[in-house]
Parts: structure tokens; C-alpha cells; sequence
């Protein structure tokens, strides 16, 4: 089949099951743009910034588990859309970004719109490319689904330019992928899945280490089956959020520089981490050379680079984490008695007593803490939980009652302010019975604030919180404890009227000074199925706690100073 | 941890911009590049790169997993038991005494290659350690221009 490269990008979209395109146009894609319009096939969503066409790739991409696809154009096009490229690559998510080029004939002659783009996405992908001859896009754009899902996920940047989309050229997407260099191994070596299995059945005080990978794996049926087979405790990383129910008893909570007390300390007892999925971050570890200094590690991953990089692997298996599941549980099922760690978990039980994930409540005044969990009370499993940026991402990982893989989608690795509402845009996108929630802030949601016509537009109905503490919260927070109080350039006392900023993009607000006015609040907006903002006013110089300050030992946690309750 | 001296050899698909791929990885993650060459393995579509590189243990095992991680990486070899060479041309006033650049170059398996009316130029190709002796031992000489190939390396 002859066709032009334009439509070649069509063909290739459509072949890939793609029923969601976020984007933007401009000169460099248009001839890409033409050939949208004329097809049917699938729907693109033009969002108001290249930045949340991306994080609304991403969102879809978290919430699906499918590639998440971003169009852009050349120049500004594309830069905006980079701080979206390193977000997906900082948290291996699996996306197509394609964007225009000048015509070949002007790249290198500083052309109007120019950049180097694959100079700039290099470090910031999985992989890129530029397509210098149609004749090459259809195997281009193929490799690049099939490397953007395949082994450890992660964004792939293909950039055409302009005359490559007009040139025609033979088209042929039935090829499979071919690529000698690239193959990701994905099953466990056998002899290694025993050996780790032996040690969990010799472990005293064995502790399940889980993260995002087994999100991405599909792996969180297998992960509960394993974990509730060996009875064995288990710490969730912030990417791996809803692998285990939240009231999951052998759920001890998230870990780390936020993780609760409980959480913490069991990872710094532990004589065995079976790490699944999880990267040994620095916000997980605190201090690496007293992080877990008497545990045997198991390390399953499928990037070889994420094994024995900061943490020693006694134990490492190279393989997809469902993969090495369906050989592990079985094995251990076999062989690891439940009733041996009996001490360990009332060890940790009492660890747990003694400093709960909690926080004081102060007479009618809401605590940010208190809407998360309001939140979860009214919506639980009926929600999916995207965040912005700080302390109210901090309380929603902590707070929030997840109870499934993929309904938690929030900024880990990057940390991106204005991340959340595009996201969340992508989430109901992606799963639209549910009821799409953005938690944010008074300084995140100005960052990606022009979504609110996106949404409006195609019926999207997220409904953005805002946890209103008047401040940059989380590094007011730092400021507090670690600058001696000097607040600087953190006042956000100076605000919009929020209720009048989204009614004058078409959608609903609220503003809410109580608990009750909350309550009203969010059951209105999910009846009414607009896009909304609830404008919630809490307390401003709360902190988020635990916290292991940076570069600090794992046990060594600021905690709360629990006030009994009136 | 002790900082090591390696050779890499990393053998990679021949098409654009795959050599920054490689360099942009050594500088975006911190790790130092002493002397790279690359040239296309002949009848193939791969290139083979050499790298010297240092680095603690740790490092080191990075390098070649971050290595192995790009797309059109075929295979790394961080090498243990191998042969390294590297070849270096040395510009001399015609002026000093030839004869003792001659022979100390055969010293160290070169020759003069070139002989001009202003300048001669030799070269020699040995291990990069006695490379390095070899241009100490010539400053005498008064060189005016010397270059160095950087190392390749097999593995034996
Ligand atoms: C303000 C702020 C505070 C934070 N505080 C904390 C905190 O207190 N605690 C915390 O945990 N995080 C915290 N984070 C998040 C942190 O920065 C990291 O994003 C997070 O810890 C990484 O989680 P992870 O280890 O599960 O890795 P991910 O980034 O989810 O990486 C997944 C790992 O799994 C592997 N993998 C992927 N797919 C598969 C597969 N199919 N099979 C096997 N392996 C696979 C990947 O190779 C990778 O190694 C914070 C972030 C912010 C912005
Ligand atoms: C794009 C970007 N710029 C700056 C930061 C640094 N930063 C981290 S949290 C934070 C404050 C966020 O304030 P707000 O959205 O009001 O959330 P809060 O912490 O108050 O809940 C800042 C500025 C960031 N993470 N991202
Ligand atoms: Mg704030």
C-alpha cells in the first residue's frame, strides 16, 4: 500500500487499538492533522497546554495499562511537552509521543520552529527516533509500541518531519518487530526463584518490599495471593499504592521519607526484603548505609539496571514479576510455614500501636488529612485518586482507602507540579464509569489550571479538591523544620477565586469552610457529573508526619505528638 | 570504594546519533570517559566503541547495565583478560636529532612515517601505559603536535 506519511501515522494508530490521541497542532504536524480529520477511527482530545496533552497520555496509560499516545508539533510544541516525557520516564510509563519536524531540507539551517528534539528527549525517553523517510515510519512507529510497553515501560519520542509526512511512500504494519539488540528478559531464572524461596522459608522476620513494577506487571491478584499464602507483612512503596487493600491486615502501609512508623521500622528489622517491582528509591530508603542493615535482599525486576544499583541483591531475579510469580507462589506455597513469622507480626503490630498513621484533630476545623479520608469514606472503590504535587499528595498516598492496582496515579519519581488534573483528565478518559478525582493544591492546580476548558469541552468531569492551605505547602514544610521558620516565597495568600475561575470555564465550584459544607460539596458535584472545583480551607501550618528528613536513617522519624481527642 | 580502571567494549547498530546516545548516557549519570574510539565492524551493521572508563565496582556494573539498556546496544564486553592497544603520532622539528627518534620509537613498535622540509612525524602502537612513557620519553625532542588514538581492546 502506497499512502503519504501523514497517513501512515493514522494507519499505524489505528492498528495499535489507539482509541484516545491528546494533542495540539501546529505548522510542523499539520499535514498529520489534516489526515485526523478525516478519519474516524479514533478520538483526539485537544487539551489547552502540549504539557497536559502528555500527562493526560499518562494518566490514560496508568489507569488502562495500554500506551498512552501525545501529538505535538515542532519548536514549542515540543518543548512544552518534555517536562511530560521525563514525568513518564521517571515513572516507566508507557507512552507514544509523536511530534512535527521541520522539513528535512531546513533541519540544521536554525529554521523557524526548529529545535533539536531528539537531542533534547534523549535523556529524558526509552527511546526515540527520527524518521528521516516515510519508507521507514510504519516500522518506526511499531517498534516504538512495542518498546514503549515491552520490559520495563517507558516513553518513546518519534519526531517526522514535515515533508516526511507528505512524502509517499510503501506501508506494510503486518511486519513483526524485528530489533536483534532489544530483548527484555522476562522469565525468571528457575534456580534463582527456588534459592529465594529456600531463604523466605528460612527468613525470622521476612518482609514483603512491593512497587510499581507489579502495577505494571498486572501482578497485584498474584502479589495477594502470595502474600496472604505466607502470611508474611508487607510494605508498599507510593508507586505500588492499592496492590494490597488498604485493610488488608498483613498491609503494614506505605514506607519511607512519609511511610508510617510501623512501616519504617519493619523495614529497618527485617532479616529478608523480597523486593518485587520496587527501585530502592531515595525517598524509600533515607540514609543507604544504615537502610535495612540486617536483611538478605530478593530482588525481582525486570531491569537488570534497577538490581544491586543502590541496595546489594543476594537474591536477583531478572524477569517480568507476574512471570516470576506464577513460579514463586506455588514454590512457596510448598514450603513457607505461616505460623513461623507469628512474632514477627505482632512485633510488628505493636509497632503500629505504638505510633498509628495519624493526626489531631482540631474541633470543627477541617485537617487536610480528614478530607482524604472523608473522601474515602464517601467514594472508596468508586473513585480513581489522581494528585498534584506536596504535602496533599502526601496525605492522600497515606490516607486514602485504595482497595485496587490503577486507581492511584500521582507523580513519584519527577514529582510534577500540574501533573494531577491533566492526569486525571486521562483517567476518566480511560475508565469512565468511575468517578475521576484530583487531589491538588492552592499552587499545584494554577499549573495546569487552562485544562478546565479541556475538560469542560469533552465532557470530562473531574472534580479537582484542593487542600487550600494558602501556601507552597510542602516546602513551607521544609522551611518550618529546616529553615528556621523563614517562610520565603512560599505565602500564597494571594489567590484567585476559585468558585468564579472554573463557573467562568463552564464548570461548578464550591467553597468550603466545613465539614458539612464538604460532604454537600462533593455529593452535589458527583450528581451534577461536571467538571468541578471544591475549594476546601484547611489548616495552614499542618505538616505532613512521619517524616525521615533528607538523608536521615529510615528509623529516625519526626512523628506525630498525638493529642487526645476532646 | 577504590576506583577502577576499565575497558569496555560496547558493539552497537550503525545508524545516527547512536554515538551520543552512548556519551550523553556517561554524562548524564556521571561517569568518566578517558578514551573512546568507534569504527564500523566491516560487513556488518554494528560499530564496535572501546571505552575507558573508571570507577568503583558498583559503577562500573552500572555502566555496562545503563550500557546494555539502550535500544541499539547488541552487547557490552567489560573486559578482564585482553589486549589493548593505542597508537599515537608525534610532530618533531626536522631540526632534532632523527636517528635518536627513530630508535626510540622502534622501542616502542613505531617509526617515523612522514619526513617534510619543516617537521617529521612518527608513530608508535603499544599498550596505553607504555604510550604514555613513550611521550614522556620524547619531550626532549621538543614535540610539536601529538595525538592519541585511544585504546582498542580484545579480549584474548
Ligand atoms: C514529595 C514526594 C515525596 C515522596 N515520598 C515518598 C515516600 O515517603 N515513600 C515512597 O515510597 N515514595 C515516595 N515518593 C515517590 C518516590 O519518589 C518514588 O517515585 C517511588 O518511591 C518509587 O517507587 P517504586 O520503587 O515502586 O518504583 P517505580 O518508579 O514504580 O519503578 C518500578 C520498578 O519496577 C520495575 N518494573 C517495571 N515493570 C516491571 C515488571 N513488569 N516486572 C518487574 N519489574 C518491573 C522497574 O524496572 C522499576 O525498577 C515521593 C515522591 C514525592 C514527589
Ligand atoms: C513544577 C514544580 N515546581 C516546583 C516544585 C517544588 N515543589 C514541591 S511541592 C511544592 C508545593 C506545592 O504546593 P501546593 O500545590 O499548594 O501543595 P501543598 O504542599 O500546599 O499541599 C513545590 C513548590 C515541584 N515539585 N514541581
Ligand atoms: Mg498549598
Amino acid at each position: 500500500m502506497r499512502i503519504s506519511g501523514a497517513q501512515m501515522v493514522i494507519e499505524a494508530l489505528i492498528a495499535e487499538n489507539v482509541d484516545t490521541v491528546f494533542g495540539y497542532p501546529g505548522g510542523a504536524i499539520m499535514n498529520v492533522y489534516d489526515e485526523i480529520y478525516k478519519q474516524n477511527s479514533f478520538k483526539h482530545i485537544l487539551t489547552r497546554h502540549e504539557q497536559a496533552a502528555v500527562h493526560a497520555a499518562e494518566g490514560y496509560a496508568k489507569a488502562s495499562g495500554k500506551v498512552g499516545v501525545a501529538m505535538i508539533t515542532s519548536g514549542p510544541g515540543f518543548t512544552n511537552a518534555v517536562t511530560g516525557l521525563a514525568d513518564a520516564y521517571m515513572d516507566s510509563i508507557p507512552l507514544v509521543v509523536i511530534s512535527g519536524q521541520v522539513p528535512m531540507s531546513l533541519i540544521g539551517t536554525d529554521a523557524f520552529q526548529e529545535i533539536d528534539a531528539v537531542g533534547i528527549s534523549r535523556s529524558c525517553t526509552k527511546h526515540n527516533y527520527l524518521v528521516t523517510d516515510a519508507s521507514d515510519l510504519g516500522r518506526v512507529l511499531k517498534e516504538a509500541f512495542y518498546i514503549a510497553a515491552s520490559g520495563r515501560p517507558g516513553p518513546v519520542h518519534v519526531d517526522i518531519p514535515k515533508d516526511v509526512t507528505a512524502q509517499l511512500a510503501e506501508f506494510d504494519y503486518t511486519k513483526p518487530v524485528e530489533l536483534e539488540t532489544y530483548k527484555p528478559t522476562t522469565k525468571g531464572n528457575l534456580r534463582q526463584i527456588k534459592k529465594a524461596v529456600e531463604a523466605i522459608a528460612a527468613a525470622k522476620r521476612p518482609l514483603f518490599y512491593l512497587g510499581g513494577g507489579i502495577i505494571n506487571a498486572n501482578a497485584a491478584e498474584l502479589v495477594r495471593e502470595f502474600v496472604h499464602a505466607t502470611q508474611i507483612p508487607a510494605v508498599e512503596t507510593f508507586m505500588a499504592r492499592g496492590t494490597l487493600r488498604f485493610d488488608d491486615p498483613l498491609l503494614i502501609s506505605m514506607l519511607g521519607m512519609h511511610g508510617s512508623y510501623a512501616a519504617n521500622m519493619a523495614m529497618s528489622e527485617t532479616d529478608l526484603i523480597i523486593g518485587l517491582g520496587a527501585r530502592f528509591d531515595d525517598r524509600v530508603t533515607g540514609k543507604l548505609s544504615e537502610f535495612a542493615k540486617n536483611a538478605q535482599v530478593i530482588h525481582v525486576d525486570i531491569d537488570p539496571a534497577s538490581i544491586s544499583k543502590l541496595v546489594n541483591a543476594h537474591y536477583p531475579i531478572v524477569g517480568d514479576v507476574k512471570n516470576v510469580l506464577e513460579e514463586m507462589v506455588p514454590l512457596a506455597k510448598e514450603s513457607v510455614k505461616p505460623e513461623r513469622y507469628a512474632s514477627w507480626r505482632e512485633t510488628i503490630a505493636n509497632f503500629d500501636r505504638l505510633h498509628p498513621l495519624s493526626y489531631n484533630e482540631e474541633g470543627d476545623r477541617i485537617k487536610p488529612q480528614w478530607v482524604i479520608e472523608r473522601l474515602g469514606q464517601l467514594l472508596g472503590d468508586r473513585a480513581n485518586i489522581s494528585t498534584d504535587v506536596g504535602q496533599h499528595q502526601m496525605w492522600s498516598a497515606q490516607f486514602y482507602p485504595f482497595t485496587r492496582p490503577r486507581q492511584w496515579v500521582s507523580s513519584g519519581g519527577l514529582g510534577t507540579m500540574g501533573f494531577g488534573f491533566p492526569a486525571a483528565m486521562g483517567v476518566k478518559r480511560a475508565d469512565p464509569e468511575r468517578i475521576s478525582i484530583n487531589v491538588t493544591g492552592d499552587g499545584s492546580i494554577l499549573m495546569n489550571i487552562q485544562e478546565l476548558m479541556t475538560a469542560v469541552e469533552y465532557k470530562l468531569p473531574v472534580i479537582n479538591v484542593i487542600l487550600n492551605n494558602n501556601y507552597l505547602g510542602m516546602v513551607r514544610q521544609w522551611q518550618t523544620l529546616f529553615y528556621d521558620k523563614r517562610h520565603s516565597e512560599t505565602d500564597l495568600s494571594v489567590q484567585p477565586d476559585f468558585v468564579k475561575l472554573v463557573e467562568a470555564f463552564g464548570g461548578v465550584g464550591y467553597r468550603v469552610e466545613t465539614k458539612e459544607a464538604f460532604d454537600a460539596a462533593l455529593k452535589d458535584a458527583v450528581e451534577k457529573n461536571v467538571v468541578a472545583i471544591i475549594d476546601v480551607v484547611v489548616n495552614r501550618l499542618e505538616n505532613v508526619l512521619p517524616m525521615v528528613p533528607a538523608g536521615g536513617s529510615l528509623f529516625n522519624m519526626m512523628l506525630l505528638e498525638k493529642k487526645e481527642k476532646k | 570504594m577504590e576506583n577502577e580502571r576499565r575497558v569496555v567494549s560496547v558493539i552497537v547498530v550503525n545508524e545516527a546519533s547512536v554515538l551520543s546516545r552512548i556519551t550523553d548516557l556517561f554524562s548524564a549519570r556521571g561517569y568518566n570517559i578517558e578514551s573512546l574510539t568507534v569504527a564500523p565492524i566491516p560487513d556488518s551493521k554494528y560499530s564496535r566503541l572501546t571505552i575507558v572508563t573508571s570507577g568503583s565496582v558498583r559503577v562500573i556494573e552500572q555502566i555496562v547495565k545503563q550500557l546494555h539498556k539502550l535500544i541499539p546496544v547488541l552487547k557490552v564486553y567489560d573486559h578482564v583478560d585482553f589486549v589493548e592497544k593505542e597508537m599515537a603520532m608525534v610532530k618533531f622539528p626536522i631540526s632534532e636529532p632523527i636517528n635518536d627518534i627513530d630508535t626510540l620509537c622502534r622501542a616502542y613498535n613505531g617509526k617515523i612515517v612522514n619526513l617534510g622540509d619543516d617537521v617529521l612525524i612518527a608513530m608508535v602502537v603499544d599498550e596505553p601505559k607504555r604510550v604514555d612513557q613513550f611521550l614522556k620519553a620524547i619531550k626532549r625532542f621538543h614535540p610539536k603536535e601529538i595525538v592519541r588514538g585511544g585504546t582498542v581492546a580484545l579480549e584474548r
